[in-house]
């Protein structure tokens, strides 16, 4: 049986109840993976988020848009707290990962940043082979035996839909790939060390249109083992990639609801105006 | 309302209203002229409803295509989406109007040759009354998105319902009891079905409006829906 010190991250495994999330399914499937309760973020005496309250539902892809500067970007990086890394930033409220408060002090955080991976809006291979960049994570885990290293490569660059296009460039530098099949590659990275939720920070904002669609039929193929929370500029990708939008404006969460009602019928005037290009 | 950033995108917004006006405009004046012609059996009215027919097919398509070019250029969300869904939905109705108009012309060429009834159609123009005032208010409802104005339309189609089970009923009674005016029993009340259809339509374009306003879809109520 497993102990609480065994996983800091699911000491708390208990799910929050499913009615708590927009998504939320009466079988439970999509009950809520990652929980924001009043959650405030400022840099110095600059407030970026304020009191943001929100479920992500599980094995569900959930979108974060509004203008720039409205903080989609800093809450996406609340999710594996990579603004601890920035001086100055304050946060309180708070973030539960499957039941686990993520700023509890048992919480490892390279753990916590193994189970929430994250894609930045320009890839970032290392200067090493596809194999390698792959495996990097991997190897941090120690002991696992080289065929099994193999399988995993093998079974990330398949998931990340990349396989077919470099099973014979597997000891070529990365850098050597395009634009779009670094991205997928930057997915594999992120899924081969097999984490709970992925975050996509403008995936898709530096390729070009036949690439995006490649991301995006990949996002529609992940959501099915991964919760995934993407940022995007582009409502027409939130519209097309996502089950549930939350529309940020100046810090504040405006609205939060299932893409197809946002996107057709939003309760809100400051997100109609927002998605329909209006101002005043 | 509060403006599109992008100002050409208004324009395209405001030239495809204007166009849906320009349709419904020419469709007024075609139920218009077809019920007066009828009721006074004026063959040169009726040929001036079916010479506008070709005018109003054309501005149908006219909308249709600008519409089209707007979700492809723009790709519409949310009130704009359902504006230009509500505007294509409409067209089409006001097209079947026209339609509709162009039927009571045709029937009031086979009437002509029959003297005019005692009663002066006095059904017909009670249907004729109340379909063109809801004609004339869905239409306004549209160009200023009034949702009460649009349910004060879809509530007066039962009238205009109930107009035509008593016209129907009557008739009846008169083919029964007069052979020599059966054409023309007849003719009335296919005259009277196609106003009912006309309200029929009025009142469809009156449901767009509360869909584009609201978001609601109210047609059909108690459907199930996916």
């Amino acid at each position: 049986m497993q102990q609480p010190g065994d996983d800091p991250l699911r000491y708390h495994a208990s799910v929050p109840d499913a009615a708590a999330g927009p998504g939320a399914d009466q079988d439970g499937e999509s009950a809520a993976c990652l929980e924001v309760r009043g959650l405030s973020l400022s840099y110095g005496d600059v407030a970026a988020l304020r009191n943001i309250s929100l479920t992500v539902p599980r094995h569900r892809v959930t979108a974060f848009i509004g203008p720039s500067g409205c903080g989609k970007s800093t809450l996406l990086r609340c999710f594996n707290r990579l603004n601890d890394l920035i001086d100055g930033v304050r946060v309180s409220g708070s973030i539960a990962l499957n039941g686990m408060e993520i700023h509890s002090r048992e919480v490892d955080v390279a753990e916590l940043r193994r189970r929430v991976g994250m894609v930045f809006q320009r890839p970032n291979p290392f200067p090493k082979s596809v194999y390698d960049n792959v495996a990097y994570g991997l190897r941090l885990q120690r002991g696992m035996p080289k065929s099994e290293l193999d399988d995993r490569v093998e079974w990330s660059l398949k998931s990340a839909a990349l396989w077919d296009e470099v099973r014979n460039r597997l000891n070529e530098s990365a850098l050597e790939l395009s634009g779009g099949q670094q991205q997928r590659l930057m997915i594999a990275r992120a899924i081969a060390v097999q984490p709970d939720v992925l975050l996509l920070d403008e995936p898709a904002s530096a390729l070009d249109p036949i690439s995006t669609l490649r991301i995006e039929e990949l996002i529609h193929q992940l959501r099915t083992d991964y919760t995934i929370a993407i940022v995007t500029h582009n409502m027409q990708q939130a519209a097309r990639v996502s089950d549930y939008t939350a529309f940020l404006h100046l810090g504040e969460l405006v609205e939060f609801g299932n893409t197809d009602g946002m996107f057709l019928n939003p309760s809100k005037r400051q997100t109609e105006d927002y998605i329909t290009g209006r101002y005043g | 309302m509060s403006r599109h950033i992008s100002e050409q995108y208004d324009s395209e917004l405001e030239s495809l209203r204007r166009l849906l006006m320009e349709m419904g405009g020419l469709v007024e004046r075609q139920l218009s002229t077809a019920t007066r012609g009828f009721v006074t059996h004026d063959t040169g009215l009726a040929e001036e409803v079916l010479a506008v027919e070709t005018e109003v097919n054309r501005l149908e398509l006219a909308i249709d295509d600008e519409c089209v070019h707007i979700i492809a250029r723009r790709q519409p969300a949310a009130r704009d989406l359902r504006l230009l869904i509500g505007i294509m939905k409409a067209g089409t109705d006001l097209e079947r109007v026209g339609d509709e108009a162009c039927k009571i012309a045709r029937i009031t060429a086979l009437t002509a040759a029959f003297p005019i009834p005692e009663n002066g159609y006095a059904g017909v123009q009670n249907m004729r009354d109340l379909v063109i005032r809801m004609l004339n208010t869905t239409l306004d409802a549209f160009a200023r998105l009034d949702l009460d104005a649009a349910y004060e339309v879809i509530a007066a189609d039962a009238d205009v319902d109930a107009g035509f089970v008593a016209i129907d009923r009557a008739l009846l009674r008169e083919i029964a009891e007069r052979s020599d005016y059966v054409e023309r029993s007849v003719n009335t009340v296919w005259t009277a079905r196609a106003l009912e259809r006309i309200g029929d339509h009025a009142k469809n374009i009156s449901e767009y409006i509360v869909y584009v306003i609201r978001g609601r879809d109210v047609r059909h109520p108690g459907s199930v829906r996916s």
